[in-house]
């Protein structure tokens, strides 16, 4: 058959970049997500800096208010899909597997194409820069992003760059849902799942519940700016509300996505150094997933001030109010674990309690603007980024670092070094302090967000000041943590497999874990199997070393494979396409790079399944 | 112990306490100083100050907003006292202990269950009265005023019904005068993208949505000036969108409103003439009217109306000051203002209508000379 032609091998054995490019291992993805991830981190806090540094003091003119817009719109869209929701997914790829007893996910090649097609996204929308990105804020609120209004590409770019990201989302997903379901190890019952693997379940749900609303969204925009369509043309028809309401339909689910992981973290790490499991795991899981489903009811608490009334506003305080419930619930049992335990006080742990104490006071500034009587107050002022910082800078952040820290051992098989972890910690600690915690003062003050300068004489001269001088503290500790991860996965000391005395299965096998993870595949007794194999309690022998034999003896493993980058290149060639669709011949290039993208879906599916090494003489 | 003595009560309390003990007391000094810093970090004269209400609306809403933070303060003493007792209480101080294994407690968990979920609804049910007051102006009320408040990129225009009929509705820009003591309903809308309407000290924020109707109230209890801005980022000079509300007695609001009914003085000046003579020229008169212009239109009203421009205490939606301390538009203030305003008016508003299509600033053929700004200057300050 001509077709077999398209069946490639697999590549054998690859090395260097090769490997990098063609690899389906999931540590190797998640590594490459972590970095990537961090690298787009900083290039959303490069974009924070320059927004403090024209804030500093009164009319300042070190930025113009179009590059201003731009800032503020490409950071909070950089930091909540190209930073934190990725450093989410390369825990996620990394750990979950490990943590449930697998060798990989359940499909590895699509867990690569997630990879590309995440990265594809995240060029597409930071090369926007280059002929003006997008400055109709994160939210895109129309009718700012009407054709009228705002004729640019980075409109275009965004809306693009943003659905080529949900892709990558939505295949990460089902992936790990598919993964957590079909491929945990005998005796791993959903209720002995460790918790970070719990809560990237949940997370995971909601994403593939929460992405198609705003996919909707973003079609709809498209078809307002690329063939004259009317769902948010106010002249024609059309509402602006509607916008705001699928957006955040989205977009608060969108919030826990990103803090639900994060607390998942935090749920490993405070056992592990308090030597106690978790207080309340069932309850934990339990208010995991009812945040999960009161996230929805919420959204409209984005809108309090829109004009719905006063009855929607009562009703949407209260379910935001008793939203709060089953977060409070978290952190009571998190001390609860802390409490009566054998607490050792090292960076990881620093950085869970750390988030523990801000993501508390972004949850008590949450609650007070819940109120919608107040909150008209409060609303678009400074306050509300004070809040937001408080839980995804505090939070969010704040835990991913002490995930970081964490499974580092684990992941570079290399101890960092302790004491710049502490400074980094301190540092981190004092520096959102004095940046983020006077934005409450000047947001009460009455302080618009979203504004490139203020006037003098408003009263909110100093606390701009104090706040831009915290960013150089963040930074500050940033270099720290960059020096720190360097200097260690280059030459820090080896790491034994288990450096914490851990509970969950990652720790029972060496560091960083061989290409097949498990050698025997574990047979689960417990909740915390580990920890109590070592206790002795599941009447199974402690593997000598902490590892459970590194000997490979015929361990069937997926191949590397070209196929989900090939795909990943289409579908980047094909959405440049879109937003340059009139270059040349009119939709050529989409057409171009929808067709690569169907060969390598194609050939993906051709691929030969058996490992190429059993035809290859080697 | 003399030491001691001289370390205060404080300190020899401190010295002779229990860790417990220390603990809390650490925690309480710290709660007081938080307290204590509070006093002068939050400027409650600041301009657009929340925490300064000068209406009813504004008072509940921050009624409620002090009670809230009341009870966030509280919560977060108590989680984070829990949260510092434990850390310093269970420090590991030897790496062979092993706690005991608590796997949980429902009946506690029940209880921190069960205890927020109460006091969230308690807050949350308290503050609907308010919600519902500050929406509607009180049924009760004797009298109360209507005005419309329309955004645009990036102005404020500002809508009376008249005394003498619906065509002689006034119309005003950036600044909006309501009398002392009296309702004032809002009518909200924009003709362009969503802008926020917002007077801290009068009441919290309300959207002008297009086509969507909103409405607000409010009401100053005493005569006075009040900054307000544009809360909803609305486009590239969002910044630049400030207005005022100034309250004045109502029989002054009365001759105020009949002042500006009236038809713009035409001044004799003869600079001033030969600027009434440009303003129509060079195009100003097509979006700037010196007289009403039905809300049906946009002909007109594409920019501030500006049949009273010279009595507004303020150029440029809140941009530039004309007035002197007292209120009283200065001549002088406001010719350095609008000479700085024709000369560039992006420089002062990045992004405005004027520069990008007024005539006399993309055509270089038409630009406006040294002396057709004075003789513009002249004629605006003369429409008082």
């Amino acid at each position: 058959m001509s077709t077999l032609s398209l069946a490639i091998p697999r590549p054998v054995h690859p090395s260097g970049l090769w490997n990098w490019l063609t690899t389906i291992d999931h540590k190797k993805i998640g590594v490459l997500y972590g970095v990537t991830a961090f690298i787009m981190f900083l290039s959303g806090g490069v974009e924070a800096t320059l927004m403090r540094i024209q804030l500093t003091k009164p009319e300042l003119d070190i930025v113009s208010a179009a590059v201003y817009n731009q800032l503020f719109t490409m950071h909070g869209t950089t930091m909540i899909f190209l930073a934190i929701m990725p450093l989410g997914a390369a825990f996620f790829n990394f750990v979950i597997p490990l943590q449930i007893g697998a060798r990989d996910v359940a499909f590895p090649r699509l867990n690569a194409f997630s990879y590309w097609t995440f990265l594809a996204g995240a060029i597409m929308l930071k090369l926007s820069w280059i002929g003006g990105a997008t400055d109709a804020g994160w939210f895109g609120y129309a009718p700012l992003t009407s054709v009228d209004q705002n004729p640019g590409k980075g409109i275009d770019f965004w809306i693009i760059s943003l659905q080529v990201l949900g892709v990558a989302s939505l295949a990460a997903s089902f992936n790990f849902i598919v993964t957590i379901i079909n491929m945990r190890a005998p005796g791993m019952t959903m209720m002995r799942l460790p918790l970070f693997t719990w809560m990237t379940f949940i997370t995971a749900i909601l994403l593939i519940l929460a992405f198609p609303v705003i996919t909707v969204a973003l079609i709809e925009l498209t078809f307002d700016r690329y063939f004259d369509f009317n769902f948010f043309n106010v002249a024609r028809g059309g509402s602006v509300v509607l916008w705001q309401h699928l957006f955040w339909v989205f977009g608060h689910p969108e919030v826990y996505i990103l803090i639900l992981p994060a607390m998942g973290i935090v749920s490993e790490v405070l056992p592990v150094f308090s030597k106690k499991p978790l207080f309340g795991y069932t309850t934990v899981v339990l208010a995991g997933a009812i945040i999960a489903v009161m996230g929805w009811m919420v959204w409209s608490h984005h809108m309090f001030t829109v004009g719905l009334g006063p009855v929607a506003n009562a009703v949407f305080t209260i379910t935001t109010m008793l939203i709060a419930v089953p977060t409070g619930i978290k952190v009571f049992n998190w001390i609860g674990t802390i409490w009566g335990g054998s607490i050792r006080i090292n960076t990881p742990m620093a950085f869970s309690l750390g988030f523990i104490a801000m993501f508390l006071i972004g949850g008590i500034s949450g609650v007070m603007h819940a109120v919608s009587a107040s909150d008209a107050q409060q609303q678009d002022t400074y306050f509300i980024p004070a809040h937001i910082h408080y839980v995804l800078f505090g939070g969010a952040i704040m835990a991913l670092t002490s995930g970081i820290y964490y499974w580092f051992p684990k992941f570079s098989g290399k101890m960092f070094d302790e004491k710049m972890g502490m400074l980094h910690f301190w540092l981190m600690m004092i520096g959102q302090n004095v940046t983020f915690f006077p934005m409450h003062f000047v947001g009460l003050d009455g302080m618009p967000r979203r504004i490139y300068t203020y006037a003098e004489g408003m009263g909110w001269d100093l606390w701009n000041l104090v706040a831009t001088l915290g960013v150089f503290i963040l930074i500050a500790g940033f270099l720290v943590f960059i020096l720190n991860m360097v200097k260690s996965w280059k030459s820090g000391p080896d790491a034994p497999g288990d450096p914490w005395d851990g509970r969950t299965l990652e720790w029972s096998i060496p560091s960083p874990p061989p290409e097949y993870n498990f050698s025997e595949i574990p047979v689960v007794k417990s909740l915390d199997d580990w920890w109590n194999t070592k206790q002795g309690g599941n009447g199974k022998a402690v593997p000598v070393s902490g590892g459970s034999g590194d000997e490979e003896h015929d361990i069937h493993l997926p191949q590397p494979s070209y196929w989900p980058l090939v795909t990943a290149i289409g579908l980047f060639i094909a959405a440049y396409g879109v937003v340059f669709n009139q270059l040349v011949v009119p939709w050529a290039i989409a057409i171009i790079g929808t067709f690569i993208g169907f060969v390598g879906v194609y050939a993906w599916s051709l691929e030969p399944v058996n490992d190429p090494d059993e035809d290859s003489a080697h | 112990m003399v030491t001691m003595k001289n370390r205060g009560v404080f300190g020899s309390v401190f010295i002779n306490s229990s860790r417990t003990q220390k603990i809390v007391l650490l925690l309480m000094s710290l709660a007081l100083s938080v307290l204590a810093a509070g006093c002068f970090i939050i400027d409650p004269s600041a301009n657009q100050s929340t925490f300064e209400p000068l209406g009813p609306v504004a008072e509940r809403q921050l009624t409620i907003f002090w009670w809230i933070l009341i009870g966030g303060a509280v919560v977060f003493v108590l989680v984070g006292a829990a949260l510092i007792y434990a850390l310093v209480k269970f420090r590991r101080r030897s790496e062979e202990e092993t706690p005991i294994q608590v796997h949980g407690n429902t009946r506690l968990e029940l209880l921190w269950t069960i205890i927020p979920a109460i006091v969230v609804m308690g807050f949350a049910i308290a503050s609907i009265n308010t919600l519902f007051y500050s929406a509607n102006v009180p049924k009760d009320s004797e009298k109360t005023i209507t005005l419309e408040a329309i955004g645009h990129q990036w102005w404020f225009e500002f809508r009376y019904p008249s005394p003498n009929g619906p065509e002689n509705e006034v119309v005003t820009a950036n600044e909006v005068y309501i009398p002392v003591g009296i309702p004032v309903r809002i009518n909200l809308e924009s003709v362009d993208v969503i802008h926020s309407f917002w007077v801290p000290k009068l009441a919290g924020k309300v959207d002008m949505v297009p086509s969507e109707g909103n409405h607000m109230w409010f009401q100053a209890d005493e005569p006075g000036e009040f900054y307000g801005q544009c809360a909803e980022y609305c486009g590239t000079s969002h910044a630049n969108m400030k207005f005022k509300v100034i309250a004045v007695e109502p029989a002054e609001f009365d001759t105020w409103l009949s002042d500006q009914a009236a038809p713009a003085l035409e001044s004799g000046d003869p600079l001033a003439k030969e600027g009434a003579g440009i303003f129509k020229d060079a195009g100003c008169s097509g979006c700037h009217s010196l007289k009403t212009i039905a809300k049906t239109g946009s002909k007109g009203r594409v920019g501030p109306n500006l049949a009273h421009v010279a009595s507004r205490r303020d150029l440029a939606a809140g941009m530039m000051n004309n007035a002197d301390g007292a209120g009283n538009v200065n001549d002088a203030y406001l010719q350095e203002n609008l000479r700085k305003w024709l000369e560039n008016p992006s420089e002062i508003k990045p992004g405005n209508l004027m520069s990008s299509q007024a005539a006399v600033y993309t055509d270089p053929n038409k630009t406006l000379t040294e002396r057709q700004i004075s003789a513009l200057v002249a004629y605006l300050t003369s429409l008082k």
